[in-house]
């Protein structure tokens, strides 16, 4: 599966392109706008043409992630998949009580992740080493809250609780909680 | 004139209260008491910025998640809510060409509004309330971290306040359908139905021949429509806070609700359903009509397309209460329908609606070529460029794939949050102030160009530095909502808190500014009661 680094770093790249184009043309048109100038007139055609756009932008903005974040079809269809591993996890009082002290993982093994809170809504986070996040979901109590994921890179990772919980929530972290063994002829 | 001069009797001494009407100076009692409350969002947002960075001593870390609840909603309620209804009670009927409905409901309204906020927030600052500006603390309501009774003045605080924005919803619409004494009978269903949309809606069905006039100016129905995404927010607001208070009188009464639970996923869709009417309901239709009358007053010219800009402001409305399904994307139990449909696709409209308002508004200014860059127009263009920048970042993170790693992060809260709010509103809100402050002080002048300058760059620098770095942080991994104390994100931090600064300081020159343009004199003016005993908006 392709890392999530990888899908914010395009990202990253995506909108700060648009943030430049979009602050240079406004200073463009600020500027523009001061002066005289032919064509005052803006022609309807240009108007439906920017509205047909923004239409296309919108809606394919979320076919070409479905097609490209591996990610999203199998959290939407996830009940078709058969994990490798599965890790039932229970969240009480602030606290994370995982089935083993360390969460040993497989290289490329499909993972569920099944967390159930028994009093507040939390979150449940995996991050890297580097304080990035790998995944994270909510942890809403009386319901089911299940994850699946595809570790492809060998480390260490903490969970974290990613939803405010109250002042206490801000302890919430189990540092090296998840290990993912080293791939196969790596 | 002399510094004590100008600072007592403002600039040139051109201010004078006296000859301000009733209505007049509930306006200019609505804009201070709202600029009063962003300069305390304000010192909240630079204490908090600080606080990300290193700790204060004399914050606690419950009194610092106190700021971060009370932060959004003194911003909001406090002062945006406050702008806008002094805004718009001057702005309906002066549109509308016919006096205010009632002044005593005006003056309710800028009372509730006042006590409500002010009493929340007392709250919050003694008892450390926190369970965050969505109130939505998944029932039962957990009094294990928080003082029930701190919680009990915070929602009445909350109550007050949305009685009060009843009184300005019911105003607004009878000052646009009532019949003023002496005025031949006014069609009030047919005036009604131009504002909310449906004449519009039946014309887009009817024979060119059926076809009826829009009674009602276009910015009147931005500012109808947004009211009524208002109504249904207000209600829902109200019967959450009135449902929590449940709770809490139970337990100051010995009782514990907490087995009699409200499922927490349906609480949560529940609550952002109206929540959200207000984040992509009347703020942006409100923004849109400010922006197209804004373009209409600086140009002097028609709108551009106003007949589409008049279907788009509808669309806007329906597309307002179907979106709320993008705050519950990386909820698991959530129907996956809801998720595309409501969370991905319905959202992806608003791209579409911002977009078209955002165009129609630039070929209008376009059309007036050549424009002097007035502080009005400088601020609007500020506004635009703000939602230009924040609406795509909130149709990327309602993505079910992109939310998985943006959720909860600082790129929420910066770069779409606060960019949105900081840049694109209040610099909208700005441009409204700018360019009615000469027709609601009967012609004072502003005092200083120069700081009104200073006002703007640091403005625009300040609020788009914030957001990008929290945004940067947020693509890194740091969350919304939490403490980092190891410092882990602290280069991000202290970049976003020098942005944050700037803010700071562009308020503080602006409030000079007026000060300075209207006197202490004046200022207090403001609070006494008008000596003209006409209901009619301007002095005659």
């Amino acid at each position: 599966m392709v890392d999530s680094n990888l899908v914010l770093w395009g990202q990253t790249i995506a909108y700060t392109f648009y943030c430049l184009v979009i602050i240079l043309v406004m200073a463009w048109f600020a500027y523009k706008i001061t002066k005289t100038g032919k064509g005052n007139k803006v022609k309807p055609a240009l108007f439906y043409t920017f509205v047909g756009f923004l239409t296309v932008l919108g809606v394919s903005l979320h076919i070409i992630t479905y097609n490209t974040i591996p990610w999203t079809p199998v959290d939407l269809n996830r009940g078709d998949y058969t994990p490798d591993k599965t890790f039932e996890i229970t969240v009480a009082n602030h606290e994370f009580f995982l089935p083993a002290e360390k969460l040993v993982i497989d290289c490329n093994d499909l993972v569920l992740f099944d967390v159930t809170s028994n009093d507040l809504t939390y979150g449940f986070g995996v991050f890297r080493e580097d304080n990035s996040m790998v995944f994270q979901m909510q942890v809403v109590p009386g319901h089911r809250n299940d994850i699946l994921w595809q570790f492809d890179n060998p480390g260490i990772y903490t969970i974290r609780s990613t939803e405010y919980s109250g002042p206490r929530g801000i302890f919430m972290i189990l540092k090296d909680a998840v290990e993912v063994l080293p791939c196969e002829g790596s | 004139m002399s510094f004590k001069n100008t600072f007592i009797n403002g600039a040139e001494g051109l201010f004078k209260s006296d000859s301000l009407t009733q209505i007049q100076k509930i306006v200019l009692r609505f804009v201070v008491v709202g600029l009063v409350f962003y300069a305390f969002a304000v010192i909240e947002g630079m204490l908090m910025r600080i606080y990300a960075v290193d700790s204060i001593p004399f914050i606690s870390t419950d009194q610092y998640f106190a700021i971060l609840t009370a932060h959004p909603l003194v911003g909001i309620f406090g002062s945006t809510y406050a702008l806008v209804f002094g805004a718009f009670l001057f702005l309906t009927p002066y549109l509308m060409k016919k006096p205010l409905y009632s002044v005593k409901l005006a003056n309710w309204a800028l009372i509730l509004l006042t006590s409500g906020v002010l009493l929340f927030w007392i709250a919050g600052f003694i008892s450390h309330y926190a369970p965050l500006y969505t109130l939505y603390w998944p029932l039962p309501a957990d009094f294990s971290q928080f003082s029930v009774w701190g919680g009990t003045f915070f929602i009445l605080g909350i109550a007050i306040l949305m009685v009060g924005t009843l009184f300005f919803i019911i105003n607004i619409f009878k000052t646009i359908v009532y019949t003023p004494e002496g005025w031949e009978k006014q069609p009030a269903a047919a005036l009604f139905g131009s504002a909310i949309g449906y004449t519009g809606l039946k014309n887009m069905f009817a024979k060119k021949e059926n076809k009826k006039e829009h009674l009602v100016p276009l910015p009147v129905a931005a500012i109808a429509r947004g009211t009524v995404d208002m109504v249904l927010n207000t209600g829902i607001i109200l019967f959450t806070g009135v449902l929590i208070l449940v709770f809490m009188l139970a337990s100051i009464l010995g009782f514990d609700l907490k087995e009699t639970a409200i499922d927490a996923l349906l609480y949560k869709n529940w609550f952002w359903w109206g929540l959200d009417l207000i984040a992509d309901g009347l703020v942006l239709i409100f923004v849109a009509g400010t922006w197209y009358l804004l373009a209409t007053m600086i140009t002097g010219k028609k709108l551009f397309m106003q007949n589409i800009a008049r279907a788009a402001l509808l669309l806007e409305l329906v597309v307002s209460w179907t979106v709320w399904s993008h705050h519950l994307l990386s909820d698991q139990a959530q129907p996956a329908i809801l998720k595309v449909l409501s969370g991905e696709m319905v959202t992806a409209f608003e791209l579409i609606t911002q977009g078209l308002a955002f165009f129609i508004v630039l070929a209008t200014l376009w059309s007036a070529r050549p424009l002097k860059m007035t502080n009005p127009l400088k601020f609007l263009l500020g506004g635009l460029l703000g939602f230009a920048l924040a609406v795509p970042a909130g149709i990327m993170q309602a993505d079910v794939g992109l939310n998985r790693i943006l959720h909860n992060t600082q790129w929420i809260v910066g770069p779409h949050v606060h960019v949105a709010v900081l840049v694109g509103l209040t610099m909208t809100l700005y441009a409204a102030v700018y360019i009615l402050f000469p027709i609601v002080t009967n012609g004072a002048k502003l005092y200083s160009q120069k700081l009104a300058n200073i006002h703007f760059w640091f403005h625009l620098i300040g609020g788009i530095g914030m957001g990008a770095f929290m945004g940067m942080a947020g693509l890194n991994g740091m969350l919304r909502r939490t403490l980092y104390l190891d410092g882990e994100f602290n280069t991000y931090m202290i970049l976003a808190a020098i942005s944050g600064s700037l803010l700071l300081i562009a308020f503080l020159v602006f409030f000079y500014n007026i000060v300075m343009s209207i006197g202490l004199k004046g200022v207090i003016g403001i609070f006494t009661p008008s000596k003209l005993s006409t209901k009619e908006l301007l002095p005659e």
